[in-house]
């Protein structure tokens, strides 16, 4: 049973690194609009203007 | 590509709107926010966004404007934020005006305080409800290796560790996690009652208790993983019921930033500032000009003009106010110019009557009680009595007190009410969604269950059956050119009646040379004829006016010259275009249908004839129009009240449900439980067929926790309840009464 030793353990810490990044995630405002961030995935706005959108130029 | 292909048609599409009024000065220091870096920010509510496009378009557009440090548009409220540079002045007027121009149109937005505490209090449900998922999972994986280890060869030490270790996950959890219930019991039993939360709070803590108990005496079973799980579902329940309740407070805010009313306040040095009412303090004086809404009660210092109070009375007919008479809020002016002195700005604008009798209205309806507290009063004494008894049966006859208290621990876990406190919430949440996409706005969570129990629906007239604006009646019988004619010379004045008479010919175009005789009408010249739209006087035409007057005494009357051909057109509250439609789907739905105006018997006859109502009130008071609801519910009638006028609010109130259109004065619209869109009055039909529906669902899923609660409750006197049973009859049910409440969506999408 030494293998818990160390399995117990590793399986927290993940659990907890999972509730660290969603307590993150919520402080820093990312469930305040989420019909926002569904959308937004689509703006070119890292583009320069005149760059064809990746996938325009294979048609 | 996606993106690009929604954006050009979207831009292309979109018009220009007309900037907000700019002749006098714009002041809007009210809604700016100073941080102590030095920024200013302020919100915007941004009316007509429809596409993923106008994202993008608004915050480029906003940061293109020099100062403007960053905007951000929340697309989910349809608010707009935007940060000036430290040391730049910010100017509201110049990114309000370059909204306009990309066809946006925003409003100054001003974030209440009750929203304030319904999103912290929403983002503290996400955080216990991530600790309590947290603690589920990993106490679920060292259950099930327990559970699997107890039919097989797990050996008392590995058990006891993992006993300890959910111990440790399990106390921190709960005591973190449990807090809205624990505060909640609390409360309640501060206040000597019970609530849902008294049981749940009572549950939890026995098990947990227990738990440590049999874990110290190195037992085989401990019920932490039964603990945290009722937690994390009883959680989930309480986020729905609030993540429905702020989207529609957010969607309330917007309204109000819509609806809020400016006034041009006059300085000291004689000048004119548009500030938004708000601003307005007691005192100050404001200018009120023809087809304007007085947005303060006041006093006529100077000036005189008629004034339409349909909003505050329900009567149609214009009433003319001079020097020293007083005005009040909501007040339409028709014609002329009136300077006031504020005497109540706010909340203070209620009429005495109104607010007297608002107030008793209010306690009167504090005292319906939620389907889910009536289950959770019945529910609580009734667990708490069968947990009691099982411990007393098994000590009778003749177990040990251990295995006696953790048989009566075994009946509080299995029947708390996982299932009946998502059963509501998990309903609600659906059809509010399902209300939301009909052009229906809540007010408050209990609208359902109270809609769905009226058989009686109370209209008031004037604004709510008939459209808040005046339409012209005898299009058909008027020569199109001469109605033409009237349309052009309409465009130039303000006058209300003048807009109706507009509104028949869309595309008209006014004519260069026009003069505005006050209190008259306007005067031109078309194609060389001199023209002339206003009072039959004006137009020399009063022995049409009168005779067409005799057949319709509800209606204003505006007349056209045009050379020697005159006509005159009838202005009145047209119905709505459905309200027929709607009053017999309802009467065939076996509902009883009652008007109750407060304008006069001869406006009241002819609608409530064309409706075919044969219970109809007219010249009703406020007093009167409660003193009607109160006969029908005394009748044991349950009264939806549908109204839009100040002088409706107390009637709103007192009814057993209300809704009123969006048009519908400030303190009314607050009033009801439920506001609708659009000019259409089908939304009362979807508004009640939906709640039907709802509350069908929410019996349905009470109905659904209380069979689970026969199978399990004899189980669990009888001491067959281990851990696992919990886990997987608590799972159990709350996952079929969630998937029960996806219903409400199915049957609503099939209705429209």
């Amino acid at each position: 049973m030494g293998v818990l030793l160390y399995l117990v353990p590793a399986a927290l810490t993940l659990g907890l690194l999972g509730l660290g990044a969603f307590m993150w995630s919520l402080r820093s405002g990312q469930y305040e609009d989420l019909d926002g961030a569904a959308v937004r995935v689509l703006a070119d706005d890292d583009l320069a203007d005149g760059e064809p959108a990746v996938g325009a130029g294979r048609r | 590509m996606g993106a690009q292909v929604i954006a050009l048609p979207a831009a292309a599409r979109r018009a220009p709107v007309a900037a907000p009024a700019g002749e006098a000065t714009q002041d809007y220091s009210l809604f700016l926010r100073h941080d102590p870096g030095g920024e200013t920010e302020m919100a915007f509510a941004v009316e007509g966004i429809d596409c993923a496009a106008c994202i993008d378009e608004i915050e480029d557009g906003a940061e293109a404007l020099p100062g403007v440090a960053r905007a951000r548009l929340n697309y989910t409220t349809h608010r707009l934020t935007v940060g000036w540079q430290a040391g730049a002045e910010a100017k509201p007027a110049e990114l309000l005006a370059a909204l306009a121009r990309l066809g946006y149109r925003a409003y100054p937005f001003e974030a209440d305080r009750l929203e304030e505490i319904e999103n912290a209090t929403s983002r503290h449900l996400l955080r216990c409800l991530a600790v309590a998922g947290f603690a589920m999972m990993n106490i679920m994986l060292l259950s099930v290796s327990v559970w699997s280890g107890n039919v097989t060869d797990i050996t008392p030490e590995t058990r006891d560790f993992f006993h300890w270790l959910s111990a440790l996950i399990a106390l921190p959890a709960a005591a973190y996690a449990g807090q809205p219930f624990f505060q909640s019991a609390f409360r309640a039993l501060k206040a000597r009652s019970l609530n849902m939360d008294v049981p749940i709070t009572l549950g939890v803590l026995l098990a947990l208790g227990v738990s440590v108990f049999e874990t110290l005496n190195s037992a085989q079973h401990a019920y932490f993983d039964s603990a945290v799980m009722l937690l994390f579902f009883l959680l989930t329940g309480r986020y729905l019921d609030h993540a429905m309740r702020r989207k529609t407070r957010a969607e309330a805010g917007n309204l109000a930033a819509l609806k809020a009313t400016r006034a041009n306040r006059i300085e000291p040095d004689g000048s004119l500032v548009t500030v938004p009412a708000a601003a307005i303090r007691p005192g100050d004086e404001v200018m009120l000009r023809a087809g304007e809404r007085a947005p303060v009660d006041g006093v006529v210092l100077s000036g005189a003009a008629a004034v339409d109070e349909s909003l505050v009375t329900g009567e149609t007919l214009p009433r003319a106010v001079a020097a020293g008479e007083s005005v009040h809020a909501g007040s339409l002016v028709h014609d002329g110019v009136l300077r006031l002195r504020t005497t109540a700005v706010g909340e203070d604008t209620f009429l005495d009557e109104i607010e007297r009798l608002l107030d008793r209205a209010s306690t009167a309806r504090g005292r319906y009680i939620r389907l889910a507290d009536r289950a959770a009063r019945l529910y609580a004494p009734m667990v708490h009595t069968t947990a009691l008894l099982s411990l007393i049966g098994w000590l009778v006859a003749g177990a040990s007190v251990h295995h006696a208290v953790l048989i009566a621990v075994a009946v509080l876990i299995i029947t708390c009410p996982c299932a009946l406190a998502l059963a509501v919430p998990a309903v609600q949440v659906v059809a509010a969604g399902a209300l939301m996409r009909a052009g229906v706005l809540l007010n408050s969570g209990d609208t359902f269950e109270r809609l769905a129990e009226v058989d009686t629906v109370a209209f008031d007239k004037t604004g709510t059956l008939t459209l808040p604006e005046p339409r012209l009646a005898n299009e058909d019988a008027v020569p199109a050119h001469l109605l033409d004619v009237a349309a052009r010379l309409a465009l130039a004045s303000t006058h209300p009646l003048a807009r109706a008479v507009a509104l028949a010919r869309p595309g008209a175009v006014a004519p260069a040379e026009l003069a505005e005789v006050p209190g008259a009408g306007v005067e031109g010249e078309i194609d060389g004829v001199p023209a002339r739209l206003g009072s039959p006087v004006f137009c020399r035409c009063e022995a049409l006016a009168a005779r067409i007057a005799a057949g319709a005494p509800d209606a204003s009357l505006v007349a056209v010259r045009l050379g020697e051909e005159c006509a005159v057109l009838k202005v009145r509250q047209a119905l709505r275009p459905d309200a027929r439609a709607v009053i017999d789907t309802l009467r065939r739905a076996g509902r009883h249908v009652v008007l109750i105006s407060g304008d006069r018997r001869e406006a009241v006859a002819p609608v409530a004839a064309e409706l075919s109502i044969e219970d109809w009130w007219a010249e009703a008071r406020p007093a009167d129009k409660i003193a009607v609801l109160d006969s029908l519910s005394a009748a044991r009638r349950r009264v939806l009240m549908v109204g839009d006028g100040l002088n409706d609010a107390p009637s709103l109130a007192s009814a057993h449900v209300s809704l009123s259109p969006i048009t519908a004065a400030d303190v009314t619209r607050a009033h009801a439980d439920a506001v609708f869109l659009g000019e259409r009055l089908a939304p009362v039909l979807t508004a009640l067929a939906v709640s039907a529906r709802a509350r069908h669902l929410m019996r349905q899923n009470l109905m659904i926790a209380v069979i689970y609660n026969f199978i399990a409750v004899p189980l669990a006197i009888a001491g067959y309840v281990t851990p696992l049973v919990a886990a997987l009859a608590m799972s159990g049910s709350s996952v079929i009464v969630t998937l029960n409440a996806l219903r409400a969506r199915l049957g609503t999408r099939g209705g429209n």
